[in-house]
């Protein structure tokens, strides 16, 4: 009797917390799909209406910006280049700086690490006038190039990876050693597949990151052509629906990567056991 | 010039320790060599130079004559099988033992006809498709194994493999080593701290003391005829007696009792060594032993007991005969098979 109490006393805080979560969601998709006359006149509604498609294709479509020459498609575009770029260079380069701190013989590698480690102390945005500065020296302002590699060293993917490669066993590398491994081969064969795990959450982790990324796309861009979906929130104008639809939208790319790479993620985490 | 020498090698690790001395060996095609020693003397620490998985501070390693010391141990073609198996967790038992073949590039087919032959011998053929993880320590055991063999290397090197196996495993697993080993007739040095396996698997065993080999010989020969106390202490189970005494004239005193006309010329302190199975029950016998406790293994029955001088002893007879506790024997030393050893040095007199 108490634990059907308990077991539903749970489950009533579950789904409130839930709902928190969940129903503003819902009521902005709902209220994206009905006409912006309709909204304006009734306020924010729960249940759909019929105008999803057109909203959705007109923000999509629509040819926005200061010289009307981006479209929301263009930004989601270079967001998703983006945030595809950084999290496949920072995890590339945390692998090889864990792989580098672990199994060289780099004198000071502690230390070095250490050094490492301290940047997750030092936010972007302290050090955004001299990264834009070195940006604007190379000329790489308004390119992929400037929006992803200033952003792509990981500290945090870097520390993960490192611990990580300490609870291998020595053996392991002297095993693959004497089976003829070089260096590089030990790398590829051994710790990139045993660290599959780690590698899809920190790909889905940089991927977020990369696509929130607000402050340094907006500096380093002055051509709307390289506007990306989060500069293009804070810019929206016109109709509330449009806003909303594009709200929306944006959600979709981060999901989308958790969803896919999840299932490799959680393969991985069984497979290991 | 035998198969594989090692001249005057030294090992100092970088904190200082020296785990190795001026070791010299020379182990002949084929042969199975065992070294044995406690935990901590530096048998992994000599058989990990071997591989190359350590640098040698000083000396020679020559393999087939040629000087090694520099050769990086991928290029070797040394195998080594590690006491936690090392297995490629990510890979499964085929892949485990055809890596090897790969990275020397060999093709798809010889290196599917080499695993799947390495396979039948180690009889792991029904697991080729399961991960490590899937498998029993002894299918494990197997397949770390099969992962030495495949590659038909120069060298099979053991370190302590058999130490994470169960007691009855163990033994089963040691019978098969010992019968592969002369199948595939591969050189192989084993390394291990349990005397009884270095017994019954080696051609030759070295018994090695902080980073010395303190005697070097047949099983049979380091049994019959240990060198140093510590090696009489060291083989041998159970455990040698050893009684304090004094030699002079060519007459050994110890508590209790003489032993005339001994075979040496030393004269001082000395430390008498008999082993427990070395002893019979007679009247008036040389030794009288009071009996504590009786461990019946079936076969033998293990005595132990305490001499006059309350010193601890242990007498190894005949399961068939019943001894009770408190009752006191007498007994005498066969074949004047004792051993006597200089109290200072360590070093056998007789
Ligand atoms: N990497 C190392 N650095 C420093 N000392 C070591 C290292 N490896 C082993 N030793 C020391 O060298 C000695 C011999 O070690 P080892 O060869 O592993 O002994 P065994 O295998 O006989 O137990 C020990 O005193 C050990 O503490
Ligand atoms: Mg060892």
């Amino acid at each position: 009797m108490s634990r059907l109490f308990t077991s539903s006393f749970s489950h009533i805080i579950l789904f409130i917390g839930i709902s928190i979560m969940v129903v503003p969601v819902w009521m902005i998709f709902a209220s994206s799909t009905h006409t912006s006359s309709f909204i304006n006149t009734n306020g924010l509604q729960f249940f759909l209406g019929d105008s999803f498609q057109e909203n959705y294709l007109r923000v999509l479509l629509y040819k926005g910006g200061f010289f009307k020459e981006i479209t929301a498609l263009k930004m989601f575009l270079n967001s998703f280049i983006m945030a595809t770029g950084v999290a496949l260079l920072s995890v590339a380069t945390s692998l090889m700086a864990a792989y580098a701190l672990v199994y060289y013989r780099i004198k000071y590698a502690t230390l070095l690490f250490w050094i490492i480690f301290i940047t997750i102390l030092v936010p972007l945005e302290l050090r955004i006038f001299p990264t834009y500065s070195v940006m604007a020296e190379l000329n790489l302002v308004n390119s992929y190039f400037g929006l992803i590699v200033p952003i792509s060293a990981s500290a945090i993917a870097t520390l993960f990876f490192r611990q990580f490669y300490k609870t291998i066993p020595d053996e392991l590398l002297e095993s693959a050693k004497l089976d003829g491994a070089s260096t590089w081969r030990f790398f590829i064969d051994f710790l990139v597949p045993l660290s599959k795990t780690m590698i899809v959450a920190m790909l889905i982790f940089m991927f977020v990151f990369g696509y929130n990324q607000y402050l340094w796309p907006l500096l380093v861009t002055s051509s709307e052509q390289y506007w990306t979906v989060v500069m293009g929130l804070k810019m929206m104008s016109g109709s509330i629906v449009h806003r909303f639809a594009f709200v929306m939208m944006s959600m979709v790319p981060p999901v989308l990567i958790i969803i896919i790479l999840q299932k490799h993620f959680i393969k991985g985490v069984f497979q290991d056991k | 010039m035998s198969f594989l020498d090692l001249k005057n090698v030294t090992k100092i690790y970088p904190n200082g320790t020296k785990a190795v001395h001026e070791t010299s060996l020379s182990i002949n095609e084929g042969e199975f060599m065992v070294f044995v020693g406690p935990s901590g003397c530096g048998k992994s620490t000599l058989l990990r130079m071997v591989a190359g998985l350590e640098d040698i501070t000083k000396g020679d390693i020559n393999l087939e004559g040629k000087l090694i010391n520099e050769v990086d141990p991928s290029e070797r073609d040394v195998a080594m099988v590690f006491q936690n198996y090392a297995l490629y967790p990510h890979m499964n038992v085929y892949n485990n033992l055809a890596y090897g073949l790969k990275n020397r590039g060999i093709d798809k087919q010889t290196i599917e006809k080499k695993v799947n032959d390495a396979a039948k011998l180690l009889q792991i053929s029904d697991y080729l498709q399961r991960k490590p993880s899937m498998l029993s320590g002894g299918q494990r055991q197997r397949v770390a194994m099969g992962r030495a063999i495949v590659r038909n290397p120069k060298i099979f090197l053991f370190d302590e493999p058999l130490s994470n196996l169960d007691a009855k495993l163990r033994i089963q697993m040691r019978l098969e080593i010992k019968k592969l080993q002369q199948k595939v007739g591969v050189t192989s040095i084993f390394v291990t701290h349990d005397q009884v396996e270095a017994m019954t698997l080696a051609d030759r065993l070295a018994v090695i003391n902080n980073g010395i080999i303190e005697q070097l010989g047949t099983p049979i020969e380091i049994y019959d005829n240990p060198k140093s106390l510590f090696v009489a202490g060291f083989i041998g189970s159970p455990q040698m007696n050893f009684l304090d005494g004094n030699l002079k004239n060519k007459t050994l005193s110890a508590e209790g009792f003489e032993i005339k006309d001994i075979n040496s010329d030393f004269e001082g302190e000395v430390t008498l060594g008999i082993r427990p199975e070395h002893l019979s029950q007679t009247e008036n016998g040389l030794i009288n032993l009071k009996v504590d406790l009786v461990e019946q293994l079936g076969s033998d029955n293990l005595v132990y007991g305490q001499l006059k001088d309350k010193k601890d002893f242990c007498y190894r007879c005949p399961g068939n005969q019943t001894i009770e506790k408190g009752t006191n024997l007498s007994l005498n030393i066969e074949n004047n098979k004792y051993y006597i050893f200089d109290k200072s040095t360590g070093k056998r007199v007789n």
